[in-house]
C-alpha cells in the first residue's frame, strides 16, 4: 500500500512538472519552429579550389552578404551580413587565405579569413569625392616583404598590404577631374596604370610606380566624337568604349602612354543594328561583349585595334569571365536558352578563333527565368583533362552549380529578399484519410508513447533520447498538406523582389510551389517591374468552398508612383496564374474593402496617382455591392514630403474619354497641415484589418468598468522636427521634439496630440485594439524609450450600472457614427528600453481573448516578445493589493529584457526586415514569421497554451495512471472486503 | 448717434494708445471691434467656449504683462470659408482672437470669438440640397494665421444632416493649434450625430456656434526613483502575505486534522466503556477501528 501511494505521488509530480514549461527547452528547438538561411542574389563569385581540402566558393550578394559556400552541397560555411548602407563593390581572394571585400563605394576594405570567416583586418579609405570603386589584387607583387593590393576609391589610389591592411602609399588621381574606370597591372612589371575619362571627350591614363606610388606619366588625348557609358578593358593596353552618339565603337590603345583611337561603326559589325548597344562588363582578354536589345555579340580586338565578330548569340545569353587554364590557354563559359533547356558551352579562346571545350544541356524547371550571371571554374578530372563546373544565377535569384551536365546543388536565394507575405489556408482533409493512417501506425504510435514515457521517467538510454527527438520532429503530421484542427498548418505566400511567388509550408518551411510571375518579368512594355504587395483576393470560408483561395499580386513598371501597374491573381493551392492584367492605371495605394461577392472574392479599391479609385474585381456584382456602400468608404493619404494628411471619399464615376464604370473620382474631405518648419511625418500605424477584439470592456480591480475605444478608423501618426530627421546626435535635445497624434481617418478629428520634448526618431509603432506602443529615442536621457497610449471611451463610461443594463437604458447597442463627437480619454506611460529596433509587430489570435505580446525585431536581428502587461499605463510604483491581483506590475523605469523571451532563442534572422503574425485556429496560439535575409517561423502562446495539451504531453502516462488507479481501487476494495469478512467470521 | 460716435472716438483713442504703448511687432490689421469688452470670452449666439487647456501659467503671465505695462498681445482675425458639396469655398464667418506672445517666444491664441455671416438665400437652398442628398458641408481655415492662408487651407467636412438635428443649426469647432499654425479643425455637431441620419431641414437659419481651441499636451513621465527603492519595496511586499489569517491558510490541513482528533476522541470515549463491559481488550477496539478509523490511519502511514 505504502509503495503504491509513493508511485502515485511520483507520477503525479512528473505529470505536473510537464505542465510548467514556460519558455522553450533545449530539446524543443525545431519542434515547432524552423529557420532557413539564405544569402540573396549573387553579384560576384570567387572560387577557391586549389589544394584546400574543402572546395568552396566565396560570393557577395545584393543583400550585402559575403559568404563562403561548400561547392559539394551548397551549404553555407560562413556568412557575414553587412549593413544595408555598406554595399559590397568588389570581392577577391588575397594570399590564398583572405577574402577581400571592398564596400561603401570604395571606402571600406576588409579581409576575412577564408576557412572560418573571421575578420582579419579592416581599413577605412576616406576621400573627398565619390568615384567608381576598383579593387585590384595582383598575384605576386611585393613591396619589401609585403604582398600588396591596389584600391581606387573616393578619388585616391591606395596600395595596401595584404597582411594587415596598412596603407603603404596613396595618391590622389582625381585632381584633373578624371573619372578612373580601370586599374591595370601587368604581371612582372613595376608600374601600375589607371585609365579613365576626363569629362566626356578626353581619355586619360596615369602611370604610377607600383612600389612607391610616384607618378611617372600622365597622358590624355581628346576624342572628337566623345564617349558614352563605361570603359571596358580588353587587354592590358587596349580598351573599348562606345562613342557619345552610340553608333560606333572606339578602340583605345594606350601602350606606354601613347594613346591612339580606332573607330568602327557598329552597323559594319552587326547586321540589322538598331540603337542602344551596351558593352557588358566582362573580363576575357582580347574579347569583349556587346549587348544590343536583341542579341549578344562576342567581338575580338585584333592587334591594330580592328574588331572582328567572333560569335553572335541570342538575346538571353550570359558569358562568364575568362578562366586561365594550366597550359596558358584561356576559356570562358556561355549559357544560352534553347527550347526550355539551358545550353552550357565552355569555349577555349586562342589566337586563331574559338573552339568548344564542353557542351552540355541541362534541364531546369521552367520557373527560373533567364540566366543572369555565370561563373566558371576548372578542376582536374580523373583522366587528367580539364573539367569545368559552372555557377549560374537565374532570373529568380536562385543559384545553381552545374557539373558534368547535372545540377549538383541549387539554392533558392530569392527568398532572401521577401517583399510581402500573406497566409493562406490549406485544403480541408478528405474523410477517411486520417483514420487509415492512424490504424497503420498504431503499433508505431504505441511504441512512440512508450519511448516518451521512458523519457519522462528518465530511464531512457541516449539512443532512446535521439529516437524520441527524431520522432518528435517527424510526428504530428506537421508537414501534411491538409488543414489541421488547430490551424497550425498553413501556407505562407511570399513575394520576392525578383517577382517570384513562393508558397512555404508552415510545418517545415519547405517550398510547396513557386512561380515566376509573367507580369513581373522584364519586357518591352515594362522595363523595370517591381512587386509591391500581396493581398488576399479570395478566401472561401462560408460559400464557394469548391473554389481555391487566391492572392492578388500588385506591381508596377518602374519606381515612380505614376508608372503603369500590373496585377495578377494566383491560386494559393497550385500556384497557377488565374488572371493577369498588364499595363493598367498607375497604382499608388491598395485598399482591401470589407465586402466580398458571392464567390467570396474580396473587393479592392486601387487608387492611382491622379487620385482616382478603381474597383476590382471588375464584375457587375462587385459594382452593385460597391454602389450600395459608396457613402461609407473613406480613406486617408499621408503626403510625407508635403507634411499634409488628407481624408478622401468616393464621389462618382470618373469623367474619362472612354466610359469606365469601375473608375471613381475621389474628393478631399479633410486635411491636416503640419507646420513645415517644426514637424515632419516620421511614422504612421493603423490597426491590422483582420484583428479581432474580444471584449470592449475592461474591468479593473476596483470593480470599475472602462470601455475601450475600439475604432478601425484610428491612425497613429508621429512627427519629428525636420532637423531631427538625421541620425541620433545630429541635433540637441532643445531643437528636437516628437509629436504624437491620434487621428480619426473618417472625419480628420485629432483625438490626441502630445509632445515628447527632446526626442527623435526613428519611430516604430504598433497599433492594436485600443492601444498604441511606439519606440523612439530620448535625447535627454540618452536612451531609447517605448511609450504606450491606451484610449478609452468616455461616452459609454456611465454604462456601469447593472440596473441600467437590465432596464435597457444604456447606449451600448446604439449605432456608432464617426460624425458624433467622441469623448475619449487616454492614459499613457513611457518606459526606457535598452534595444534599438528594426521592426515591430503584435501577436494576433483568432478571437482576441489571449493577452497580447509586442514582438520587437531588435538591432541584433532577433525577435523579442514583450508582454503587453509591461506596457500598461496603469502601472504604479506601489500597486494596491487589488491591482496586483489584476496583474499590474509595479512601475519600473525601464522595460525588462528577459533572455527567455527571445522568440528566436539562439538563432538570428540576419537582415531582419519584417515580422508577420497570423492567428491560428487555436485561440491561445499565434504564428509568427520573421523575414530578412533569413527566414524564421515559430508558434507563440502569449498566455501559454491554456486551451490544449502540449504536443509532448504523454497520453500513455495518463492512461497508465488511470489504469493503475483503477487497479488500485479494485485491489483495495477486494482487500477491505476480505478483511471485513474475516472480522465478521471472528 | 452722438454717444456711439464718442464711444468710437474713445475706442480709437484707446486702441492707438495701446498700440503706442505696446510697441509690438506690428500687424497689418484693422479691426472695427471694441477692445474694451475683450476681457471675457464673449461669443455671439453661443455659449462661452471652454478656455484653452494650457499648461502654461496664464494668470502669472497676465500679471507680469500688467506690471511691466507693456502687453505683448495683438489681435488677429481669420476667415472661415464654407462650401456646399462640390461648390467653391466662399466666406462664411470671421474668427477673432488675441495673439499672446510669451516671454519664451511662444505664441498662443486666446479669447477666440466667432461671428458667422448670415446665410444668403442661395446658401440656404444649397444647404437644403445637401440635407436631401445627405452630402457634405465643408469648411476651411487658413493653416497659418500670421501668414494667411499659409501653405494650404485646413479642410473639414461633415454630413449636413448632422448639423441640422434640431430647429436651428448647431456647429462645433475644435481648432487644433500649434503656435500660430492651425493643424486641423474638427468640425461637426456639438454632441452626437444620430445614425441613421434623418433628413430634416432647419426651421431657423441661424448657427449656434461653439468653438474650442486646443493646444497639445506634453507627455509627463511618472518619475520612478531608483531601482534600489523599488527593490526594497519588492522585498517588503514579499513579506506581506503572512498577514492572511492562520485559518485562511491552513484550513485544508486543519479540517482533516480536526476530523482525526474527533475520531480519536470518540474512540477514546468508547474504549473505557468497552473495557468496562469486560470484553477481552485485544479485540473489541480493533473491530470498531476497522470501520471508523482504519482508513485514516492507513493514509497517514
Amino acid at each position: 500500500m505504502n509503495m503504491a501511494i509513493r508511485v502515485y505521488l511520483l507520477l503525479f509530480l512528473a505529470l505536473s512538472y510537464s505542465y510548467t514549461a514556460f519558455s522553450l527547452y533545449e530539446d524543443q528547438v525545431g519542434l515547432m519552429d524552423w529557420h532557413q538561411q539564405y544569402i540573396g542574389k549573387v553579384k560576384h563569385a570567387v572560387f577557391h579550389t586549389q589544394k584546400a581540402a574543402r572546395k568552396r566558393v566565396v560570393v557577395s550578394t545584393e543583400e550585402n552578404v559575403v559568404s563562403s559556400l561548400d561547392l559539394r552541397h551548397g551549404e553555407i560555411f560562413w556568412r557575414h551580413v553587412l549593413a544595408p548602407s555598406d554595399v559590397i563593390d568588389q570581392i577577391d581572394i588575397a594570399l590564398g587565405k583572405y577574402v577581400i571585400t571592398l564596400s561603401s563605394g570604395g571606402s571600406i576594405l576588409r579581409a576575412w579569413n577564408l576557412p572560418d570567416g573571421q575578420m582579419v583586418w579592416e581599413s577605412t579609405l576616406p576621400g573627398p569625392k565619390a568615384s567608381k570603386p576598383l579593387l585590384l589584387v595582383p598575384t605576386n607583387l611585393k613591396i619589401g616583404r609585403e604582398n600588396v593590393m591596389f584600391v581606387y576609391g573616393n578619388g585616391f589610389i591606395h596600395a595596401i598590404s595584404s597582411i594587415d591592411g596598412e596603407v603603404i602609399w596613396k595618391k590622389e588621381l582625381a585632381s584633373e577631374g578624371i573619372n578612373i574606370q580601370q586599374l591595370i597591372y601587368t604581371d612582372g612589371s613595376d608600374t601600375i596604370s589607371a585609365v579613365g575619362f576626363v569629362g566626356t571627350h578626353r581619355f586619360g591614363t596615369y602611370i604610377l610606380h607600383a612600389k612607391s606610388g610616384e607618378l611617372l606619366k600622365y597622358k590624355s588625348m581628346e576624342f572628337a566624337s566623345g564617349f558614352s557609358g563605361d570603359l571596358s578593358l580588353v587587354t592590358d593596353d587596349t580598351a573599348v568604349a562606345i562613342d557619345s552618339v552610340g553608333t560606333s565603337l572606339v578602340t583605345i590603345q594606350f601602350h606606354d602612354g601613347l594613346i591612339s583611337f580606332h573607330q568602327t561603326r557598329l552597323s559594319h559589325l552587326i547586321q540589322n543594328f538598331r540603337r542602344a548597344a551596351v558593352i557588358s562588363p566582362s573580363n576575357i582578354p582580347g574579347v569583349f561583349i556587346l549587348g544590343t536589345d536583341n542579341s549578344v555579340t562576342l567581338i575580338k580586338v585584333l592587334s591594330r585595334g580592328e574588331l572582328k565578330v567572333v560569335e553572335e548569340l541570342g538575346h538571353a545569353t550570359a558569358v562568364s569571365d575568362a578562366l586561365f587554364l594550366p597550359g596558358g590557354q584561356q576559356a570562358f563559359a556561355l549559357v544560352q536558352h534553347r527550347d526550355g533547356k539551358i545550353l552550357l558551352t565552355v569555349k577555349l579562346d586562342s589566337d586563331d578563333g574559338t573552339s568548344n571545350l564542353l557542351e552540355e544541356t541541362i534541364h531546369l524547371d521552367n520557373q527560373r527565368g533567364k540566366v543572369q550571371k555565370v561563373f566558371v571554374n576548372t578542376y582536374v578530372r580523373v583522366d587528367r583533362s580539364n573539367g569545368f563546373r559552372v555557377l549560374i544565377v537565374m532570373e529568380d535569384d536562385s543559384l545553381f552549380l552545374l557539373q558534368q551536365g547535372e545540377i549538383v546543388w541549387s539554392r533558392e536565394d530569392g527568398l532572401a529578399s521577401i517583399v510581402d507575405v500573406k497566409p493562406a489556408e490549406l485544403p480541408v482533409e478528405k474523410d477517411g484519410v486520417s483514420v487509415a493512417k492512424v490504424e497503420n501506425n498504431l503499433f508505431e504510435l504505441l511504441k512512440g508513447h512508450l519511448l516518451k514515457l521512458k523519457g519522462t521517467l528518465m530511464i531512457a538510454t541516449p539512443d532512446d533520447v535521439t529516437a524520441i527527438q527524431k520522432m518528435r520532429l517527424q510526428s504530428s503530421g506537421k508537414s501534411k498538406m491538409t488543414r489541421d484542427r488547430n490551424g497550425f498548418r498553413k501556407l505562407l505566400i511570399v513575394l520576392t523582389r525578383a517577382g517570384k511567388l513562393f508558397a512555404l509550408h508552415t510545418g517545415d518551411g519547405r517550398i510547396v510551389w513557386s512561380r515566376l510571375l509573367k507580369t513581373l518579368r522584364k519586357s518591352e512594355t515594362c522595363q523595370s517591374p517591381r512587386g509591391i504587395s500581396l493581398h488576399q483576393w479570395q478566401d472561401p470560408h462560408h460559400h464557394a468552398l469548391d473554389q481555391n483561395p487566391s492572392v492578388l499580386i500588385v506591381g508596377r513598371c518602374g519606381d515612380s508612383l505614376d508608372s503603369a501597374g500590373v496585377l495578377s491573381i494566383v491560386d494559393a493551392y497550385t500556384g497557377e496564374e488565374r488572371n493577369h492584367m498588364e499595363h493598367v492605371h498607375s497604382i499608388a495605394h491598395i485598399i482591401p474593402l470589407s465586402f466580398t461577392d458571392s464567390m467570396e472574392q474580396r473587393l479592392h479599391l486601387l487608387l492611382d496617382a491622379n487620385r482616382r479609385a478603381h474597383l476590382y474585381p471588375r464584375t457587375a456584382e462587385a459594382l452593385d455591392i460597391f454602389q450600395r456602400e459608396l457613402g461609407n468608404i473613406y480613406w486617408y493619404s499621408a503626403e510625407t514630403d508635403e507634411g499634409i494628411l488628407r481624408g478622401h471619399s468616393v464621389q462618382k464615376n470618373c469623367v474619362l474619354e472612354e466610359a469606365d464604370n469601375f473608375c471613381f473620382d475621389s474628393r478631399d474631405l479633410w486635411s491636416i497641415v503640419f507646420p513645415s518648419e517644426s514637424e515632419k511625418i516620421a511614422a504612421t500605424a493603423i490597426r491590422s484589418l483582420n484583428e479581432v477584439v474580444h471584449t470592449q470592456a475592461k474591468v479593473t480591480a476596483d470593480q470599475e468598468v472602462m470601455y475601450k475605444y475600439v475604432s478601425k478608423n484610428l491612425l497613429f501618426l508621429a512627427t519629428v522636427a525636420p532637423k531631427a530627421v538625421g541620425p541620433i546626435g545630429s541635433v540637441t535635445p532643445d531643437e528636437s521634439s516628437l509629436i504624437v497624434y491620434l487621428i480619426d481617418t473618417v472625419t480628420g478629428r485629432i483625438l490626441l496630440r502630445v509632445t515628447h520634448h527632446g526626442s527623435v526618431g526613428p519611430v516604430h509603432a504598433v497599433f492594436s485594439e485600443n492601444w498604441v506602443v511606439y519606440h523612439y529615442f530620448n535625447l535627454r536621457a540618452h536612451r531609447y524609450e517605448m511609450s504606450v497610449i491606451e484610449i478609452y471611451d468616455q461616452a459609454r463610461a456611465e454604462n456601469k450600472d447593472v440596473l441600467k443594463l437590465v432596464l435597457g437604458t444604456h447606449n451600448l447597442t446604439s449605432p456608432i457614427t464617426a460624425y458624433s463627437r467622441p469623448e475619449v480619454s487616454t492614459k499613457s506611460q513611457s518606459y526606457f528600453f535598452a534595444h534599438s529596433l528594426k521592426t515591430m509587430a503584435v501577436t494576433l489570435t483568432a478571437k482576441g481573448i489571449t493577452s497580447k505580446q509586442v514582438l520587437l525585431g531588435t538591432i541584433g536581428d532577433q525577435v523579442l516578445a514583450l508582454d503587453k502587461r509591461f506596457l500598461d499605463p496603469r502601472r504604479t510604483v506601489n500597486p494596491t493589493q487589488a491591482e496586483k491581483e489584476e496583474g499590474i506590475i509595479p512601475l519600473t523605469d525601464s522595460l525588462p529584457i528577459i533572455p527567455q523571451s527571445y522568440v528566436t532563442h539562439a538563432l538570428k534572422v540576419e537582415g531582419l526586415r519584417g515580422i508577420v503574425t497570423v492567428p491560428a485556429k487555436l485561440e491561445s496560439t499565434t504564428l509568427v514569421f520573421a523575414y530578412g535575409t533569413d527566414l524564421f517561423f515559430t508558434r507563440l502562446a502569449p498566455s501559454r497554451t491554456y486551451d490544449s495539451l502540449t504536443e509532448d504531453f504523454s497520453y500513455a502516462l495518463l492512461l497508465i495512471t488511470i489504469g493503475a488507479l483503477v487497479v488500485a481501487i479494485f485491489v483495495t476494495w477486494i482487500w477491505s472486503e476480505k478483511k471485513e469478512l474475516q472480522e465478521k467470521w471472528r | 448717434m452722438a454717444t456711439t460716435t464718442i464711444a468710437k472716438i474713445l475706442s480709437w483713442f484707446f486702441l492707438l494708445n495701446i498700440v503706442l504703448q505696446l510697441a509690438t511687432t506690428s500687424f497689418a490689421f484693422q479691426s472695427d471691434e471694441l477692445l474694451v469688452d475683450d476681457d471675457e470670452f464673449g461669443l455671439e449666439g453661443g455659449r462661452l467656449p471652454d478656455p484653452p487647456p494650457e499648461t502654461r501659467p496664464v494668470t502669472s503671465a497676465r500679471r507680469r504683462s500688467a506690471e511691466s505695462g507693456s502687453d505683448l498681445d495683438s489681435k488677429i482675425q481669420f476667415q472661415l470659408e464654407h462650401a456646399f458639396g462640390d461648390s467653391d469655398f466662399s466666406p462664411a464667418g470671421t474668427f477673432t482672437a488675441r495673439l499672446k506672445t510669451w516671454p519664451n517666444g511662444g505664441q498662443t491664441l486666446t479669447k477666440l470669438r466667432f461671428s458667422r455671416n448670415a446665410l444668403s438665400q442661395t446658401d440656404k437652398e444649397n444647404f437644403k440640397r445637401l440635407i436631401e442628398g445627405d452630402d457634405f458641408y465643408q469648411i476651411r481655415l487658413p493653416s497659418n494665421l500670421l501668414n494667411q492662408p499659409g501653405r494650404e487651407h485646413v479642410i473639414s467636412s461633415v454630413k449636413a444632416r448632422c448639423l441640422s438635428q434640431r430647429d436651428a443649426l448647431d456647429e462645433h469647432f475644435v481648432i487644433n493649434m500649434d503656435g500660430v499654425n492651425v493643424l486641423g479643425v474638427n468640425y461637426g455637431a456639438p454632441g452626437s450625430c444620430q445614425y441613421p441620419r434623418v433628413s430634416r431641414p432647419p426651421t431657423k437659419w441661424s448657427f449656434n456656434s461653439h468653438t474650442l481651441l486646443k493646444y497639445s499636451n506634453e507627455v509627463l513621465r511618472t518619475p520612478v526613483f531608483t531601482e534600489a527603492v523599488l527593490g526594497e519595496n519588492g522585498e517588503g511586499e514579499e513579506l506581506k502575505p503572512p498577514e492572511r489569517s492562520f485559518w485562511a491558510k491552513y484550513w485544508m490541513y486543519l479540517i482533516p486534522l480536526g476530523l482525526i482528533v474527533m475520531n480519536a476522541m470518540t474512540q477514546a470515549m468508547n474504549m473505557p466503556e468497552e473495557q468496562g463491559a469486560g470484553q477481552p481488550g485485544s479485540q473489541g477496539p480493533q473491530a470498531i477501528s476497522g470501520r471508523g478509523q482504519a482508513p485514516a490511519v492507513r493514509r497517514r502511514n
